[in-house]
């Protein structure tokens, strides 16, 4: 018999210089989580994230769902981003299914998921700010989140939670004049967030803060498993709507962002170029966009998979790759429903991150890391 | 309550006026007059027109306006007046409060979006009344491991040292509450009292959050009190005097600031340090520390911080514009008193009314300097304070390490610039004894 304990067990040696903060899940710069800081001075010394605050099951509640029931609850864990985190169930059920989707309907699907990646974008913009004490950042993108969100609910009649997307196509047709409409306000959009740059981007202080501070490099990066923006900024150009492109991403001329630093300021900065090549996309569809047609493919009531089957699907939301596998044994319901959420994948960087950073960058960096902490706990 | 009720009926709103009126003047009687009694018992009495002026004597007064006239007189004279209402603490409070309105208002500008709108009817011009009836009527909440002594004396002690300081300010000419000749040291040393009252409250409070703000105020205040007393330090070389009243009277030609630019914005900087405000808001900084050493404050105990924090705000503006930008002194634009009507009455037709120690009061108390001085100060003070303010919209909060660099390294640096710069005026002979001024 050792006396050695497994790690997590181990007796921790008690260093009287250090201090350890309890940050959240009562804590205005924490989110649904708690991270547990270890401090020694100003500086830290070690940090353990602490999700699983906001978890309500949605993969278990989905096998006992059929797959049309499971959309409106699959899109609860990221409200704001609800179109990109049904697209992979989407695609995965369609293909179960073996169902042909429209071309209209393909076109409108990347609309939707641009214009969300957008909302999610801007909502996430509006906390970084508050995160690093510009409140200015936080009110501009909270007011022009609403451009986007009043387009949503034109096509969708919902503003947050939109259930568009279902198998076989969308639930229904754009509304008349939808374009016009939705090229002025993209327009307008686009030349708001160009003037974000003056205020927020190119801010001497904003830049000091961020620059050079938790770096993480392109191997760490890989090493790691981050995924969407937060690999972009490491250099690695990885962007699921080029390199797996699904639905109509391959007939659209997409350029992905990158960015080679790799600290917060890079990571920051990335979903906002992100924004400016979404509404170059959401342009393009608008253009190729079959100006009439079929949006929905009628399907069976109680559509059911052929035997024993799965899927695996992903699409790169707001947050990075998103995936979804679907487990079929010709029932109704899913035989076992499991989401790959980009924010888990990017909160294990966070430890790395941190150490040896001082107090004052944990909101800076950890907020940069793109990460939702419903969407992690799923 | 709905905002007009389905079964409105003019009859009910006009009781329930009168029954409002009613219960004014009974509140009035009971309450109004054994103030004002109190008050009149506290004042020093004055001796007019050869009898003392007793407590009831001052009541018939109140009949007379003729009579009435040297009682405000008199009043006006003491120190209890001059501490409570003008230079001191009422004047202040005013102050502060409307730059707590214009801070909201203009933020929400810049911000797209409308900010308090809707209590008090006219753009939400009573918020903040609101917002301190809410403040008052939370329950105070005492961390059970706190040292109660300390943590509860600790905001009082804010409040005091900020009412201190506004008490050094001079308003107008003869207007200020402490005409004292070390002003400018008596300034340094209430400044210096500030750390302490922070680091008690937040050590008191036996906290994590609170201890590291305080600490963080302690490293900011400190390492920010030199440049800030070595950036004045040009002021008094040119005027060679430590009194703010004669340092404001010695600015009637020209202020301080076209010949002491850098002086001057390094005290701004020093200033924003100081006052914790964005972008040097460490010690409350929301995001890292929840909400710094106030995080354990509750109720009006966090008011009264708030009080304290704005009352300091209108010091250090009105410090900037006394040693700065000249004080009181400007163009005359308020126009002549009517002295006419004082020393001859006002014609009505074929009676003339004339209204007596209207004479002495215009002369000795409210005189057109005096107004248009004060004028002046605040039209300065304020234009100050929305430069403060205005950080709050630009600027993120930068870090501890950053804070201590630009404190250490460059504002120093600066500030022996600048009295570089006061000394080579005053020994080139534009400045000082032979100068200029």
């Amino acid at each position: 018999m050792t006396n050695e304990l497994p790690p997590g067990l181990a007796i921790q040696k008690v260093d009287e210089r250090i201090m350890t903060l309890n940050v959240g899940p009562q804590h205005p710069g924490s989110g649904h989580m708690r991270i547990i800081v270890q401090i020694d001075g100003d500086y830290i010394v070690a940090c353990d994230p602490d999700p699983g605050y906001v978890h309500r099951g949605e993969e278990k509640m989905a096998e006992y769902r059929n797959y049309i029931t499971n959309i409106p609850h699959l899109e609860r864990p990221v409200i704001h981003d609800s179109c990109n985190i049904l697209y992979p169930y989407v695609l995965g059920v369609e293909e179960l299914l073996g169902i042909e989707v429209p071309e209209r309907a393909k076109y409108v699907r990347v609309i939707c998921a641009e214009l969300n990646r957008c909302i999610y974008i801007m909502y996430w913009l509006a906390i970084y700010g508050i995160f690093l004490g510009h409140s200015t950042m936080f009110m501009w993108p909270a007011g022009d989140r609403e451009l986007l969100i009043d387009l949503m609910e034109k096509i969708s009649g919902a503003r947050v939670t939109h259930a568009h997307f279902v198998p076989g196509g969308v639930r229904n047709d754009l509304p008349p004049n939808f374009e016009e409409v939705c090229l002025r306000q993209i327009n307008y959009f686009e030349k708001r967030i160009k003037e974000y740059a003056a205020v927020f981007y190119d801010n001497p202080i904003l830049i000091s803060r961020t620059e050079n501070t938790g770096v993480l490099s392109r191997e760490d990066a890989i090493r790691l498993g981050t995924t969407g923006s937060v690999l972009r900024a490491s250099g690695v150009d990885y962007d699921l709507r080029i390199k797996e492109p699904y639905d109509v991403y391959e007939e659209l001329d997409v350029h992905s962002p990158v960015m080679k630093e790799g600290d917060s300021y890079a990571r920051s900065k990335i979903p906002w170029l992100d924004m400016l090549e979404s509404c170059n996309i959401i342009k393009q569809a608008l253009q190729k966009m079959p100006k009439s047609g079929s949006v929905r493919v009628k399907l069976k009531p109680n559509p059911k998979g052929k035997g024993f089957d799965s899927v695996y699907k992903r699409v790169e939301s707001g947050r990075g790759s998103l995936g979804c596998h679907i487990v079929s044994d010709g029932k109704v319901e899913p035989y076992r429903l499991k989401l790959s959420v980009p924010s888990f994948r990017n909160l294990i960087a966070l430890p790395y991150l941190l150490k040896g950073e001082k107090l004052g960058n944990m909101p800076s960096v950890y907020w940069s890391l793109n990460y939702w902490p419903v969407e992690a706990d799923r | 309550m709905s905002v007009i009720a389905p079964d409105f009926k003019l009859s009910g709103f006009i009781k329930s006026l009168i029954t409002d009126i009613v219960w004014a003047l009974l509140i009035m009687s009971l309450i109004g007059i054994p103030a004002i009694m109190m008050i009149l018992f506290f004042v020093p009495m004055p001796v007019i027109d050869g009898e003392l002026l007793t407590p009831f004597l001052a009541f018939t007064y109140i009949a007379d306006p003729s009579r009435t006239l040297p009682l405000v007189q008199a009043f006006m004279e003491t120190d209890m007046f001059k501490i409570m209402a003008f230079p001191g603490f009422g004047f202040a409070a005013l102050l502060a409060a409307g730059t707590i309105f214009v801070e909201r208002k203009m933020l929400a500008k810049l911000q797209l979006r409308v900010g308090p709108f809707y209590c008090g009817k006219f753009e939400g011009i009573l918020q903040l009344m609101g917002d301190g009836l809410k403040l008052i009527s939370k329950e105070i909440i005492i961390p059970a491991k706190a040292d109660k002594p300390i943590f509860w004396a600790a905001p009082v002690l804010f409040v005091a040292s900020a009412a201190a300081f506004v008490a050094l300010i001079p308003v107008a000419p003869g207007w200020v509450v402490a005409d004292v000749d070390m002003g400018l040291l008596a300034v340094f040393a209430v400044i210096g009292f500030f750390p302490i009252v922070t680091i008690l409250s937040a050590w008191s409070a036996n906290s994590k959050f609170p201890f590291i703000g305080g600490i963080r105020a302690l490293f900011q205040m400190v390492s920010f009190e030199i440049p800030l007393i070595l950036s004045l330090l040009g002021v008094v070389m040119v005027t060679g005097t430590l009194n703010l009243s004669e340092i404001a009277a010695s600015q009637s030609s020209f202020p301080w600031i076209l010949f002491l630019p850098v002086g001057a914005i390094v005290f701004f900087i020093t200033m924003l340090a100081e006052l914790e405000r964005i972008p040097f808001d460490l010690p409350e900084a929301e995001s890292e520390i929840v909400a710094g050493w106030l995080t354990e404050l509750s109720g009006m105990m966090y008011g009264l911080v708030q009080l304290g924090t704005y009352l300091k705000l209108y010091a250090f503006a009105a410090l900037f514009t006394v040693l700065f930008l000249g004080g009181w002194n400007g163009p005359m634009i308020v126009p002549p008193l009517p002295m006419e009507i004082a020393t001859h009455g006002l014609e009505m037709g074929p009676i003339t009314v004339k209204i007596g120690g209207l004479e002495s009061l215009f002369t000795q108390l409210i005189t057109q300097e005096m107004l248009n001085g004060t004028l002046m100060f605040v039209l300065k003070t304020v234009g100050v304070i929305f430069f403060i303010l205005l950080p709050r919209g630009v600027f993120p909060r930068i870090r501890v390490d950053m804070l201590l660099n630009l404190g250490w390294h460059k504002l120093i640096g600066l500030a022996f610039v600048n009295i570089f710069i006061a000394l080579g005026l005053v020994y080139a002979g534009v400045l000082g004894p032979g100068g200029l001024q």
